[in-house]
């Protein structure tokens, strides 16, 4: 793999233009957590026309419910769920600004056109390497729907976060190009 | 007749399942590390290759830290096989495994991921319980336990066909490659396939879970049946899917059948998938 790209958040349109997919990334900066339950939540407040919890202008979403902290930890083990399950937030999300999003797994068509439109980014984090990627969380406070417990909106701040661009913004997505390269 | 009983105190049953699901969330098996680092040798994909190595180096972190491997500490899964001459006291044996749990998770910093109503509340039960339990009665004086950790994002891959009495080896194995390459990436390959064939719907899905508790490099003892295993994971490893479904030919480190016997109508066929995190761990009272 090429040398990994070094990147701070918030991110906006000219850093996502030079996220190209199989891009290996280091990320640095504050980032959010929310997996299902608290995505359930954001859309009914944003279907409900009302403020959302955070201003997601140029964040990045990471899917984890992570493992509580062992003491002198910042952060319990904390890799990606799969993605999926999100699709059918996502979207609105975007829409209100949001740049990034790790988590591991397929996306929808309806997901990746509104990353499309928005100019946003995929990014995978490995699943499964909870205790490795934790490393990279220096601090952790919860933000939002502290009654979700590991499902509750937490602000990481992360130095070096290991990740990978799966799907750029022009919809170029390693899922689709890479595994043919190894099929029999 | 007299029969010698031995005893057994519930609250052993307790300690011995909080022990094996700390030792199951925090250390992987050693077959499973060099399975891993044999994977590791053997890909040709560059991005294939840094996945494993992450795997590996993960799985080193969490044994020697002592946290847990991936944050998806899985739902609480203990096969137990109970010896006809053990007497239990001083308590409920379900009682004692669901608290054996509930330490394991509460003490051990585990994450708790059960939710009590699974449609309409869906709320934690900050315990990760109650536990997923399957009893077998079996001759002896002991009581025998495997537990499995079991996360969802793997789980939710399972898969169930009923093929017919006129099918064969080849729609197994054409069933076990679909599913796992509908999964994709979102199943955290490379996988263990736990495959069950036989019995009923139900109980074809129980020995599948069983199989995926397998030690790497063990095969069904029936050759028949481990022919399939055999066809199936190099049909897997075709797919190109690859260690986290970004290419390679690591997509399945093992793919373990269980079978039983069937009606004279039908075959049940039951997937269960397992992530490269496959954790268990068996301990005897």
């Amino acid at each position: 793999m090429t040398q990994a790209k070094k990147i701070t958040t918030p991110l906006d349109d000219n850093k996502i233009m030079q996220l190209k997919a199989g891009d290996s990334i280091l990320i640095t900066g504050y980032i959010y957590t929310g997996r299902d339950a608290a995505h359930k939540r954001l859309i009914e407040l944003i279907k409900k026309g009302q403020e959302l919890p955070i201003d997601l202008k140029g964040q990045i979403i990471y899917y984890v419910g992570p493992a509580p902290a062992k003491p002198g930890y910042p952060c319990g083990s904390a890799g990606p769920t799969t993605s999926y399950r999100m699709d059918p937030y996502t979207p609105y999300l975007l829409d209100r600004g949001l740049k990034g999003m790790i988590g591991k797994g397929l996306r929808s068509q309806e997901v990746i056109e509104s990353m499309k439109k928005n100019k946003a980014v995929y990014f995978g984090a490995v699943g499964g390497a909870a205790a490795l990627i934790a490393r990279s969380i220096k601090k952790s406070e919860i933000i939002a729907y502290e009654d979700l417990g590991a499902e509750a909106i937490h602000r990481y701040y992360v130095e070096d976060f290991p990740a990978i661009v799966i799907i750029d913004c022009q919809g170029n997505n390693l899922y689709e190009t890479e595994p043919p390269k190894y099929r029999k | 007749m007299k029969i010698k009983l031995r005893e057994i105190k519930a609250n052993k049953i307790k300690d011995k399942v909080k022990e094996l699901f700390l030792r199951a969330n925090y250390h992987i098996d050693q077959d499973l590390m060099l399975r891993l680092e044999e994977a590791l040798r053997e890909e040709a994909s560059p991005i294939g290759k840094t996945v494993l190595k992450m795997i590996i180096e993960n799985n080193k972190i969490a044994s020697k830290e002592e946290v847990p491997i991936c944050q998806d500490t899985g739902l609480a899964v203990v096969f137990v096989e109970v010896g006809q001459e053990v007497h239990l006291v001083g308590g409920d044996f379900t009682e004692a495994i669901n608290q054996g749990v509930k330490e394991a998770y509460q003490e051990g910093y585990l994450r708790k991921s059960v939710v009590d109503d699974p449609v309409f509340e869906r709320k934690n039960t900050k315990t990760n319980t109650p536990a997923i339990i399957y009893t077998d009665v079996v001759p002896g004086d002991k009581i025998k336990f495997t537990v499995m950790p079991k996360g969802f994002g793997s789980e939710n891959m399972s898969a169930l066909a009923i093929l017919k009495p006129s099918d064969g080896p080849e729609e197994i194995v054409n069933f076990i490659v679909e599913t796992v390459r509908k999964a994709g990436p979102n199943p955290c390959p490379p996988t263990i396939v736990g495959v069950g064939i036989g019995g009923t719907a139900d109980k074809a899905m129980v020995i599948a879970k069983k199989a995926i508790a397998r030690k790497i490099g063990e095969h069904n003892k029936n050759e028949k049946y481990a022919a399939i295993e055999k066809e199936a994971l190099e049909k897997t490893n075709s797919l190109g899917i690859g260690p986290a479904g970004l290419g390679g030919k690591t997509t399945a480190l093992a793919v373990n059948i269980n079978y039983l016997p069937t009606h004279i109508a039908g075959i049940p066929v039951a997937i269960n998938v397992c992530c490269h995190a496959a954790r268990h761990a068996e301990g005897i009272l």
